[in-house]
């Protein structure tokens, strides 16, 4: 990326000049949630202070206005992930909130017995909430298993199949490791018994272009959050022929037709999956990060970060006693690592000493920790508006922790 | 405070070289503290005899943090009294997690007074003491 352009990117997000312990920031945290722009901001401001009004069946100005604009963003997505009319949105409160309604909405169309594939590198918001359809259920839940270098072991995940299986629901972009997993394969696989498939893309959707046309993706669940947009709102875009058979989890308004008390007719979709006034203003301002997004090019956005990420790879193998976890071939924004003898959470301690934010911990993938025999790593994840200079001063940042521990 | 301080020469030693490391051939109480959050996985080890903390040992895996604040708490305990015992965790525990008090008396412990500024941090540093009360409390079964 030309650098004019990325010096004028970076002006888009003003908490990139502040300080941190006496240094200007180093965002490396992309992968828990990105920063917002002003422009995101700027809308989600403008709603409130302007056009604050509830949504549908308003016949004043106001409602209808946030009505259209709150609309407006289902279309959004759809072009985001080249959908079309055999999808729809579906707002929730996050992926976590998407996957969660596709366990207990889909999920109760399954019998005792019925299986749920997932793989060995999801988080735990693809975990936990088919455990606990398990119990509710009795269906069993099987585990498609990676390598030492933390990519997927495909002919494993097809060897798992049987005719109970009644859905496969897989990463895109592991927040853990970085790897991208081979949808369009997965997919095949799946489709190739009648068995649809739910894509956790909360960390591909802002780094990763997506075509649900193209891979045939029968749910595909995200988070505003982690592509530059608030926090608390989120997306399952869904094959409206799979929605069709889905029973609604939340009643109330909105999500009806008519009410009486002897009998309730449900709205059509996407309204009848959500009850309640939403975040409106979240949902709009969901649709003004997507026009930033686009407002760059994730064609660009993809070429750039590449390049940082092969830079960081680079930079960060060439210290010793350092060792990446997560080695797939085929990788995004991601870069964990642990240095041997010191505990990660010293590591992220002292390299916010010297203002430089990353995580450390389980990054919410548990099992991930546990296959690779380690009980947390460092994890550095990058976005566009990051440079090369952010990665310098992570490794002088970890040298700097290295002389400490020496 | 800068992370310099929090990081003393004091606590990377103990860090390196930690005091009463090991699981003992024969103790009387013993516990096992665990923080699934970030992997902090500690045992205390204790004999127990006449109502005095005879020996103390530790052993398990964790932060720098967490390891200096255990090999800190073991040299404390040692040869003192369970009611003597109890009322040094409890003051570290207040002044830890509630900011009461300060850690002054406590002598050499006094270096783990900076962590109690970075609240992402302060359940290293108490790990150790909280599976300590617990040892206290459980006798190994006959």
């Amino acid at each position: 990326m030309d650098s004019n352009i990325l010096a004028k990117i970076r002006e888009d997000f003003p908490i990139l000049e502040t300080e941190i312990n006496g240094y200007p920031l180093v965002y490396l945290d992309n992968a828990a949630t990105t920063l917002k722009p002003k422009y995101v901001i700027d809308r989600l401001s403008k709603h409130y202070l302007y056009e604050t009004s509830n949504i549908h069946r308003g016949v004043h100005f106001l409602s209808q206005q946030a009505t259209t604009y709150f609309e407006e963003v289902r279309d959004k997505v759809k072009n985001y992930l080249h959908g079309n009319s055999t999808w729809e949105t579906i707002f929730t409160k996050g992926t976590t909130g998407a996957i969660n309604f596709v366990a207990q909405s889909f999920g109760s169309l399954l019998e005792s017995g019925d299986e749920v594939i997932i793989s060995q590198m999801e988080h735990h918001s693809n975990i936990v909430p088919w455990q606990m359809l398990r119990d509710r259920k009795s269906i069993v839940l099987k585990v498609a298993q990676m390598d030492e270098r933390g990519v997927l072991d495909l002919e494993h995940l097809e060897s798992l199949i049987t005719e109970k299986t009644k859905l496969v629901s897989i990463t895109y972009l592991s927040n853990a490791l970085g790897t991208i997993n081979p949808v369009d394969k997965i997919v095949e696989i799946a489709h190739s018994k009648n068995i649809p498939v739910l894509i956790d893309a909360a960390q591909a959707i802002a780094h990763i272009t997506i075509d649900v046309k193209k891979l045939d993706i029968d749910f595909i669940a995200f988070s505003a959050h982690k592509m530059f947009g608030p926090t608390g709102v989120g997306v399952l875009y869904a094959k409206k022929q799979l929605l069709e058979k889905m029973p609604p989890i939340d009643g109330g308004g909105d999500m009806i037709a008519s009410v009486r008390f002897d009998k309730t007719i449900y709205n059509t979709i996407p309204y009848r999956f959500e009850a309640g006034t939403p975040d409106i203003a979240g949902v709009i301002a969901l649709g003004a990060a997507i026009d930033y997004i686009n407002s760059i090019g994730l064609k660009n956005i993809e070429e750039y970060e590449h390049e940082l990420l092969q830079y960081g790879t680079q930079k960060l193998s060439e210290i010793k006693n350092l060792r990446v976890v997560g080695t797939s071939p085929d990788k995004s924004s991601v870069i964990s690592f642990v240095l041997n003898g010191i505990h990660p959470h010293d590591v992220g301690s002292l390299l916010d000493s010297k203002g430089i934010a990353v995580r450390t911990g389980h990054h919410c993938a548990q099992p991930v920790m546990e296959f690779f025999k380690i009980p947390a790593t460092t994890r550095a994840s990058i976005s566009f508006y990051n440079t090369k200079t952010d990665i310098d001063r992570l490794v002088d940042g970890i040298l700097y922790v290295q002389s400490i521990f020496e | 405070m800068n992370q310099n301080e929090l990081y003393q020469q004091v606590i990377l030693s103990h860090n390196k070289s930690p005091k009463n490391f090991g699981k003992p051939e024969s103790f009387t109480h013993w516990a096992e503290g665990f923080n699934p959050l970030c992997g902090d996985h500690y045992f205390i080890y204790l004999t127990i005899e006449d109502n005095v903390i005879k020996n103390v040992f530790f052993e398990g895996e964790g932060c720098a943090i967490s390891k200096a604040s255990a090999s800190l708490m073991t040299e404390s305990l040692k040869n003192k009294t369970v009611e003597e015992a109890d009322s040094i965790i409890k003051k570290f525990h207040d002044y830890m997690t509630l900011s009461e008090g300060d850690l002054k008396e406590l002598g050499k412990i006094s270096v783990l007074s900076g962590v109690k500024d970075y609240p992402a941090r302060i359940k290293c540093a108490t790990i150790s003491w909280h599976t300590m009360k617990q040892a206290i409390e459980t006798p190994v079964s006959e």
